[in-house]
């Protein structure tokens, strides 16, 4: 079990938008009802929604032990037929409105339905896996991490301690709850009894805000576009008196805005935490306390309660001066057990032995606050999703065999570099339809040739002129 | 360029579509238009009509033919 519910008996669990709410005990007792329909501990997709049913699966099936593996509803169906061959599970938990004509419907609630497959074997399923996570957006990849019971509870409650949640708050969904740091508010303000304010709705639509205010939401989270978009709309001009706690999570804010948001939330007597994850970690690792938002700016601060960063230079050792740049590294309970890639990864057990090497290049000041400085792996985050850009060379060059390509850029703006202006359309498009995110972040760009080194690797370096 | 030929080229080029897509389109009528498209047709409406929009005008903005209805009321924009 993850959560005792019964702690909160009759304090509301979750509200959404349509004025339906749960009780702590409610959530509960549903829950029981869709892990009882299943009947065993087995591995389980979830299509979500920022709704209550997806709420009373996730939750369900998690309490029961049953193994749920998350996924965006919206994803594309040549991508779940993907990952459904690759890991059989014994069930899916899906909306009404999704068609599976070949499953058999065992049960259903709040607009869900538990969908049982017919795979003849099943994969084994190691005895502490809990969670199965994607690392990035919806492009099918089946890499995901594996996370266990112990990883869910420890980063949950030190996530509670550090932003001080009781069962006052009322967080209001911004994020994907498929996504590790949507996920995160959930299962921290669960622990910590608060109410859920779910809704699937984007902030730059009226009905989010209507619901914001009648509702009374004292947080949200956002990625770095999420503030970007509510500075351009103005949002310090709405009238919000129910809020109380801003967070970021999901890339590096620029530090201009940094401190733009960190001095209007203290005027307006706000918490704004700037913090640092990866679902490799379960969700958080680093925070930077509110009160030294404005002073620490640009920072992602220091490790959560119960975890420990260092710094390591290439011969992979310990940096002990401030003002070098090395990679981060992160220890503690949340750290995963490691990735899946295929339906026999799933009887595997702790790989990485609670150590992380984040990938993210930092370093630390005097008082030992850390700040990044780069990416060790070539990846960009496109509105908070983590985009590898070997995988996008790799993806467009297995659509398109004859096509020169290398892709580069920046934080939400990726630029794929070709060599035939004919096939600029179709790569943007096949790269939308992949990653399923918005047009705005993809540029197709044509080169006489893409510079390469004369043994034949890509010069990625010289692609920046492009860009920066 | 008329006011409504500006309206709809904005649209055109945030969005991603065609002219004949317009009448009736709604907010996530189409996949461009989610919140990052959302912005980045606010964005354009707010260079080709030289306005800032307000906070409300721009959640309130739902569908093509709101948004005509919003620049018209408070933004004097006669179509």
């Amino acid at each position: 079990m993850i959560w005792d519910f019964q702690k909160y008996g009759n304090y509301t669990a979750i509200l959404d938008e349509y004025g339906k709410s749960l009780t702590y005990e409610a959530l509960d007792k549903e829950g029981r009802l869709v892990a009882e329909a299943a009947g065993r501990r087995c591995l389980a997709f979830l299509l979500c929604r920022n709704e209550i049913g997806a709420l009373v699966g996730y939750t369900g099936m998690l309490n029961g032990g049953m193994v749920p593996l998350l996924l965006n509803s919206h994803v594309n169906r040549e991508a779940l037929e993907g990952l459904l061959a690759v890991y059989r599970p014994a069930y899916l938990w899906a909306p009404e409105g999704i068609p599976f004509p070949d499953l058999t419907p065992v049960y259903d609630a709040f607009g869900y339905r538990l969908l049982q497959t017919c795979y003849e074997t099943e994969y084994p399923l190691h005895p502490e896996l809990a969670l199965l996570l994607t690392t990035s957006g919806s492009t099918g990849s089946p890499k995901f991490v594996r996370q266990s019971r112990t990883n869910i509870q420890a980063n949950a409650k030190s996530i509670a301690a550090y932003l001080e949640l009781d069962e006052t708050e009322r967080p209001i969904t911004t994020l994907p709850m498929n996504y590790t740091y949507g996920l995160s508010i959930i299962n921290s303000h669960l622990l910590a009894g608060a109410t859920l304010l779910v809704t699937d709705k984007s902030l730059t639509r009226r009905e989010f805000w209507s619901f914001f205010q009648e509702a009374g939401a004292t947080s949200f989270g956002g990625v770095p576009y999420t503030y970007e978009m509510l500075d351009r709309m103005r949002f310090q001009r709405m009238d919000l008196p129910s809020l109380r706690t801003m967070t970021q999570a999901g890339g590096k804010l620029s530090p201009a805005l940094h401190e733009k948001l960190a001095g209007e939330a203290l005027a307006a007597g706000r918490r704004f935490v700037v913090m640092y994850g990866q679902c490799e970690a379960t969700a958080r690792m680093g925070y930077l306390p509110p009160e030294k938002a404005a002073e620490k700016c640009g920072s992602m601060g220091i490790a959560i309660p119960g975890g420990k960063f260092h710094l390591v230079d290439e011969e992979d050792r310990e940096i002990t001066v401030p003002g070098v740049s090395g990679e981060l590294i992160y220890e503690g309970p949340n750290v995963a057990l490691g990735y899946a890639e295929r339906g026999e990864d799933l009887r595997k057990g702790d790989e990485w032995g609670g150590v992380l090497r984040t990938g993210d290049m930092a370093r630390f000041d005097e008082d030992g606050y850390y700040y990044i400085t780069g990416r060790k792996k070539r990846f960009l985050k496109i509105y908070g999703n983590r985009v590898n850009l070997d995988e996008v060379d790799a993806l467009v060059k297995g659509r398109f065999p004859a096509l020169e390509c290398a892709s580069a850029g920046a934080d939400d703006r990726l630029y794929v570099f070709i060599t035939d202006q004919e096939r600029a359309e179709d790569v943007k498009e096949f790269l939308i339809h992949k990653t399923q995110l918005n047009s705005s972040a993809f540029r197709v760009v044509c080169l006489d040739e893409i510079p390469k080194s004369d043994s034949g690797k890509t010069l990625y370096r010289k692609l920046e002129e492009y860009y920066a | 360029m008329t006011n409504l030929e500006k309206y709809d080229q904005a649209f055109v080029e945030a969005l991603e579509i065609t002219v004949d897509q317009l009448p009736g389109l709604e907010y996530q009528g189409t996949d461009q238009w989610d919140s990052v498209g959302h912005m980045g047709l606010v964005a354009t409406l707010e260079d080709a009509f030289d306005i800032m929009m307000d906070t409300d005008d721009i959640i309130d903005f739902s569908s093509y033919e709101k948004g005509k209805e919003i620049l018209e009321k408070n933004y004097g924009i006669a179509f």
